[in-house]
């Protein structure tokens, strides 16, 4: 049976391990990094990336995460796991790291505050129908690197009043990631993207 | 150009999921806020007076300055909340286009209208409001709170209100889970709630339709553990870090209890010497229950 890790320690979680059961795989609620043993997926779940941060070194996750990241297990990560796993993060804290396994760029926040929140129906490559795509104070991907592939971009514009289309679901290697939660509206179909290969 | 949509009730109660497993800090300036978001705080409250100040204080309590609360949005890059009173839709106007991240309608400060809460569908920024018990809870619902934090009693250091208040939520929560159809309609009435919300929680298997966080008392990492056992899903701490000996070390330990609640190693290793707690107020030694504000 396919077991995937979520990273259990701030933010949407359960969410996310509800779209396991939907797929009718196990998931495992990451706290520790004995829980990390004998996973075919990781999770790394939208909440705050700065707290994220913190607690993952608190729990001494920040190493083996990184580990098994660099050693090719399948990672998804939404929101703030898009952050997590960014080469480059701006408007973060000055001590802000990140695993720097995916080569793009982000803004924090770079839709705005929450007030500015939305949602929108993508068109993701190889999915078929459109996905109902939720962005809560969403970071905005600025650079996508040579390796990465662009599976969805949202056109937006911004407070400046140019329109953009920004990527919004992003491919390199093993790792999948988005700006907005599919695990909000519902949809597991990023999921079974993401691990089933 | 897809169509986007801003303001909907998934996106509100979204933010407030992204909050779970966190710790929202009261701060009433930059430094206390810098101070917080270095924690790993997931969001600060920002206000001009903590409610143990409040208290002690006396007077009417209303909305921050915005010029403080500006200064705190300009200072972290977590979200940044402030409070309104009870009704006081104009408060509210004035923090939505300051782009306050959530509004809390707080019992903590001064009601402002004593027959009605701020009709809070009208707006695009999320609120969040305060129970004592379900009926309560699902009344601020109904007038679209995006989620839902117990009362308890603000600014006493003292949990044992915020315990009732969470027991109280949760045991209605699960006898709704097991009633049957019937029985609905008179859940409905006895909470003098929307039936719509009873039935709700009935087909969900028992959960409140926002989240549910804890506030109003937690002083210590143990308190943060407690109340996350008894199914909050995060918490509000207030006075109880800025009023104790030292604030950055207990806001750090509160956040990694809210986390590791389950696990008493941690919950050793993040208590010992933290240094003076806050005093605390005995709930019968109280001039005024702020709980009893709102209905």
């Amino acid at each position: 049976m396919t077991r995937i890790g979520v990273v259990a320690l701030q933010g949407d979680f359960c969410e996310h391990l509800d779209m396991l059961a939907m797929l009718g795989w196990q998931g495992v609620a990451v706290k520790q990094p004995g829980q990390l043993e004998g996973l075919d997926g990781l999770i790394l779940p939208g909440g705050e990336s700065t707290t994220q941060c913190l607690l993952l070194e608190a729990s001494d996750l920040r190493i083996p995460v990184e580990a098994e990241i660099h050693a090719g297990l399948p990672v998804l990560g939404t929101c703030a796991g898009l952050i997590m796993l960014a080469r480059t993060v701006v408007g973060g804290r000055l001590d802000q790291w990140s695993f720097g396994a995916l080569d793009v760029s982000v803004i924090r926040n770079g839709f705005g505050r929450q007030v500015r929140s939305f949602e929108a129906d993508l068109a993701v490559q190889g999915l078929g129908e459109t996905m109902r795509a939720v962005f809560i104070r969403a970071p905005a991907i600025t650079e996508v690197g040579e390796k990465v592939n662009t599976l969805a971009s949202v056109g937006y514009r911004f407070a400046d009043g140019s329109v953009r289309d920004v990527p919004a679901v992003v491919a390199q290697g093993s790792i999948v990631a988005t700006s907005f939660h599919p695990e909000v509206s519902r949809d597991p179909r990023l999921h079974e993207l993401a691990f089933r290969r | 150009m897809a169509e986007l949509t801003e303001g909907t009730a998934r996106v509100k109660r979204g933010l407030a999921e992204m909050l779970r497993g966190g710790v929202i800090m009261d701060v009433v300036n930059a430094e206390q806020a810098k101070i917080a978001e270095d924690a790993g705080a997931v969001a600060v409250m920002a206000l001009e007076r903590v409610p143990a100040d409040i208290r002690r204080d006396g007077g009417v309590a209303r909305m921050s300055d915005p010029a403080l609360i500006r200064e705190i949005q300009d200072t972290v890059t977590i979200p940044v909340m402030a409070k309104v009173r009870i009704g006081h839709f104009a408060e509210a106007q004035i923090l939505e286009a300051m782009e306050v991240d959530y509004i809390d309608e707080s019992e903590v400060l001064t009601p402002a209208d004593e027959s009605y809460h701020v009709d809070k569908w009208a707006f695009q920024v999320p609120f969040v409001c305060g129970a004592t018990n379900l009926g309560e809870a699902l009344r601020r619902i109904s007038e679209g709170a995006a989620l839902i934090r117990s009362k308890g009693e603000a600014g006493t250091g003292n949990v044992v209100e915020a315990v009732r208040h969470l027991r109280s939520i949760t045991s209605d929560l699960r006898a709704i889970a097991a009633a049957s159809e019937q029985e609905l309609f008179g859940w409905a009435k006895r909470l003098a709630a929307p039936y719509d919300l009873v039935a709700e929680i009935h087909a969900n298997g028992g959960h409140l339709p926002v989240p549910l966080f804890c506030a109003g008392g937690i002083a210590t990492p143990a308190d943060a553990s407690l109340v996350m056992q008894l199914g909050a899903e995060a918490n509000f701490v207030g006075s109880g870090i800025f009023k104790s000996g030292d604030p950055a070390k207990r806001a750090r330990a509160i956040v990694e209890a809210t986390t590791h609640y389950q696990d008493p190693k941690t919950l050793i290793r993040v208590s010992e010497n933290l240094g003076e707690a806050m005093v605390g107020i005995e709930m019968d030694g109280l001039d005024q229950h702020l709980a009893d504000r709102g209905w």
